[in-house]
């Protein structure tokens, strides 16, 4: 009785899935789906290659300080960074005072009540602040950013799968759109306020194009600021803003890998022992 | 092929053979193993639970107190706990520097609880030391207790004005954490 | 215990024997893991893991309850308590990540152990009850990881709820309120979140308790074996302690090997970015997928793209995702073979190695996007595994013709068993 049963759902659902399937097949074929902008025109990011890399990868800290410049000097004026606060700096090799510098000194200063009045205001940051939001609220960045809203840049190298090689490409694949593109996708090309990137999803960034030539940041330990390295070196501050713990996480990992390693062959031979003489 | 197992007595199988020390030598060092693996496992489950980073880095506060006359308290939070400082009067002052020490319980002078030059200032934790309440007197209009300075009401402990405990349960004098000028209007404690 | 051989507890203390006149419970654990519990001597590697899943839902109860002590399960802070975990917490980060891998890890244990029955027929009698535990422990693993995926309130988090949830909302009539009343709104939120919070740190107990049914009914008639015969003699069988603990103490250092190298060298390699953007319910992630482990069934339920006469495709793909785990209750009243284990079952085995393939496909095609050729593909390959439980099962179990079986489990691993008689007790093993 269960048998028939089970046969007959099974052949009620397989039976309706092959029908779906030809009916699906046969449309694949007569109208073939057409190809879109993003498939022809998408590019995949290019590589990168960082010092926090591979399973021994460290931060570059001198690299992350540098980020971090570009970050303040370009990036900061609209995208916000709220999960770091300003002490964290601490691991990227300012001391204490130079933090409590950064803090104080930080072009947007933090939201606060009037003590006297209870009114909204604002003061200089402490180094337990996180970063300030440069916009109050989602409305106001997009009122300010021609609608489209800024990403928080904290986790921003997770929360986009091409990682750090992603924000690198996307930061220096600003470009004029290709010809071909107008001819077979005209819908495609960037509206107004748009601008053409391949390496974004929809091909078409709101944002404009932020490293926009060389020399627009004085780096401090005078390295050469073209946009090659101000688009490496705020990828990698990016990869440590999103990950602060990474290095951590490597060093423990071979801690705990040399160790397993070890007590697992020691395990194996455990196992041998127990067994010997005992065939199976 | 000999089948035969016999068993320890402890349940491990020992094999008669040339082997066994050093076969009992690699099983006691895999469990070893084991057991310090295990143990060292305890160490992340356990300090999980101490301060983490951001409570740590709020460790200090800075206070300004340009706005607090003498006579006047206020309350501040640091490391989330209630923070005194009161602004002595001179009255206040001489009233606590009149107390012979030694017959205190908790001996302590008005200078040991204060920055030289600044007596006036008294920084004290606002945590009775007996079971933690917050003593009254600080606001304006709340009693002061029998020696002028603070009163706990939980289980009647009076504080003098120099945070020193006079009468009730209370064991030592409310604790004057670590606090210097940074200027003549900023305090930074801790 | 069920062997006549089995060994029985001895107290050798005072001590020992006092608290076994009181509270048995080291007789109860030397019977159940321990010597007292007579193993098959000729069990391979895929028998680590059922102690494997053991050990992983333990290691997910320790680092949840751990993150329970510094999560806020409310829609406004969940997302920041979370990178509060990752960022400032004393070892958060590695609890976090241990938490979020060792639900995948959990997952494969389990997979493995589940087609380790399938292929050995340990779903047959007299075993069916652990097969049905194990599918209810199934079940609860399944809710359990949809409601802790939730909990971090990313995009994919508040998307694959809304999703999931929505598929209640195809039951015809009662579906939206049933919907409402799961999510205690119209769409996920602080309603939501807290529930699925509260249930998820409840689930895992629930589990833990079926997992003691599990291994109870498992000592009724004891494990099964690679031969599909069942004990005979003495010879036969080992000791679980020290034998099988030995075994498994290594296979839990390979699992732990594995399970750190993804801890901390990939640790997000199974997860999806879009977690990593905090829950918004205005804008939709362009490729919603749930997390691997879902992705057969997620293909199942996409498979279905045209209505039958009155039900709705969208009902269709609901019942069939539902259908494809609950077929598998059916399963030891459909396989009907005498022969247990697959490896005497010549066509059994060529039907085996489709179904791992399809269902490896059908993984594959969830996590893919929803357009052609991938829905087509998992329309065959949906169909193939309907027809492998309910069609084909039951028809090879008919035509089959089995290998002949070893005598006993010694003849298998020897060659040769001199216990003479089946099922008489022998107290002395053959040379």
């Amino acid at each position: 009785m269960i048998r028939i049963g089970a046969f007959l759902v099974g052949l009620f659902f397989a039976g309706w899935l092959i029908v779906s399937f030809g009916v699906g097949a046969a449309a694949y074929i007569s109208e073939p789906p057409q190809e879109t902008a993003e498939h022809a025109f998408h590019e995949k990011p290019k590589a990168l290659t960082l010092a926090s890399d591979g399973p021994m990868g460290k931060f570059d800290r001198q690299q992350l300080q540098r980020g971090f410049q570009v970050y303040k000097e370009v990036c900061a004026a609209c995208h916000s960074m709220r999960l770091v606060s300003f002490r964290n700096l601490a691991e990227l090799g300012y001391n204490e005072d130079e933090v409590k510098a950064i803090a104080a000194n930080w072009p947007i200063q933090t939201p606060d009540i009037d003590p006297a009045t209870g009114e909204a205001t604002t003061r200089a940051s402490l180094p337990t602040d996180p970063f300030p939001s440069p916009h109050a609220n989602e409305t106001a960045a997009r009122a300010a950013n021609n609608n489209a809203l800024p990403p928080d840049l904290s986790l921003i190298t997770k929360a986009r799968s091409g990682g750090a090689p992603y924000i690198y490409s996307l930061l220096l694949g600003y470009q004029e759109p290709p010809a071909e593109l107008a001819q077979r996708f005209p819908d495609s090309m960037p509206g107004p306020g748009l601008n053409y990137n391949p390496y974004f999803a929809n091909l078409n960034i709101a944002m404009a194009n932020p490293l926009g030539s060389d020399g627009i940041v004085t780096y401090s330990d005078g390295t050469n600021a073209t946009r090659e390295q101000m688009a490496k070196d705020v990828s990698a501050f990016l990869v440590w803003t999103a990950e602060p713990t990474l290095e951590k996480r490597h060093q423990t990992g071979w801690a705990v890998l040399i160790f397993l390693i070890i007590a697992t062959g020691l395990g194996y031979m455990a196992y041998r022992n127990v067994w010997a003489g005992v065939k199976h | 092929m000999a089948e035969q197992v016999t068993m320890n007595q402890d349940g491990t199988a020992a094999i008669e053979s040339d082997g066994v020390r050093r076969r009992d030598f690699i099983n006691i060092a895999a469990v070893s193993f084991a057991g310090v693996g295990a143990a060292t496992v305890l160490i992340p489950l356990i300090t999980q639970m101490a301060p983490s980073k951001d409570v740590l880095a709020e460790a200090s506060t800075e206070v300004d107190v340009s706005a607090v006359a003498p006579g006047q308290t206020i309350k501040t939070i640091w490391r989330k706990q209630p923070v005194f400082i009161r602004n002595l009067t001179p009255a206040e002052v001489a009233d606590a520097e009149g107390v012979s020490v030694d017959g205190l319980r908790d001996p302590q002078s008005l200078q040991d609880r204060t920055v030289e030059g600044r007596t006036n200032w008294l920084v004290t934790l606002g945590v009775c030391t007996h079971l933690g309440c917050v003593p009254l007197g600080a606001a304006q209009g709340e009693v002061k207790g029998e020696f002028g300075g603070y009163f706990c009401p939980c289980h009647g402990s009076h504080y003098d004005t120099a945070g020193r405990i006079r009468k009730g349960p209370a064991p030592t004098n409310l604790l004057v954490p670590e606090f210097a000028f940074l200027s003549d209007t900023v305090i930074k404690i801790g | 215990m069920s062997f006549s051989w089995a060994k029985h507890y001895e107290p050798k203390s005072d001590l020992t024997k006092w608290l076994d006149d009181r509270l048995p419970l080291p007789r109860l654990v030397y019977g159940a893991i321990g010597a007292g519990y007579p193993v098959p001597r000729n069990l391979n590697y895929f028998w680590n893991f059922g102690v494997l899943a053991g050990v992983a839902l333990v290691m997910q109860i320790v680092t949840g309850i751990i993150m329970a002590m510094h999560y806020a399960p409310n829609a406004l802070v969940a997302f920041d308590s979370t990178e509060h975990i990752m960022r400032n917490v004393n070892w958060g980060w590695m609890l976090r990540y241990a938490h979020a891998n060792g639900a995948s890890f959990f997952f494969i244990v389990v997979y493995i152990h589940i087609f380790r029955g399938l292929y050995f027929s340990s779903y047959k009698a007299p075993r069916e009850m652990i097969w049905l535990l194990g599918l209810v422990i199934f079940l609860l693993m399944m809710a359990t990881a949809f409601m802790g995926y939730v909990l971090p309130w990313g995009q994919m988090s508040f998307w694959g709820a809304k999703v999931i949830t929505g598929l209640f909302g195809a039951i015809p009539l009662v579906g939206e309120p049933i919907q409402q009343w799961l999510l205690g709104g119209f769409a996920p939120d602080n309603a939501a979140l807290n529930r699925f919070f509260s249930l998820h740190y409840l689930l895992p107990f629930v589990t833990a308790g079926v997992i003691i049914l599990h291994i109870w009914a498992l000592h009724i008639p004891g494990s099964s074996n690679p031969t599909g015969v069942e004990v005979k003699s003495e010879s036969d069988t080992v000791p679980f302690h020290p034998y099988y603990t030995a075994k498994d103490g290594f296979g839990l250092g390979v699992f732990l090997i594995l399970f750190c190298a993804m801890l901390f060298f990939a640790p997000n390699f199974l997860g999806h970015a879009d977690n990593y953007i905090p829950a918004n319910p205005l804008s939709t992630p362009a490729h919603i997928v749930p997390e691997w482990y879902f992705w057969p069934f997620y293909a199942i339920l996409r498979a279905f793209t045209f209505d039958f006469f009155i039900v709705p495709a969208k009902l269709l793909g609901v019942l069939a995702m539902f259908a494809s785990i609950l077929l598998l209750f059916f399963l030891p009243w459909l396989d009907r073979s005498p022969v247990r284990s697959g490896n005497y079952r010549p066509l059994f085995k060529i039907f085996f190695v489709v179904l791992l393939l399809d269902v490896l496909l059908l993984g594959y095609l969830g996590g893919a996007p929803a357009e052609e050729p991938y829905v087509m593909l998992s329309q065959l390959a949906s169909a193939y595994y309907f027809a492998h439980f309910l069609i084909i099962l039951p028809i090879i179990s008919k035509i089959e013709k089995p290998k002949p079986l070893p005598f006993s489990i010694t003849e298998s691993v020897l060659g040769k068993d001199n216990t003479g008689i089946a099922g008489g007790p022998v107290l002395q093993p053959a040379e």
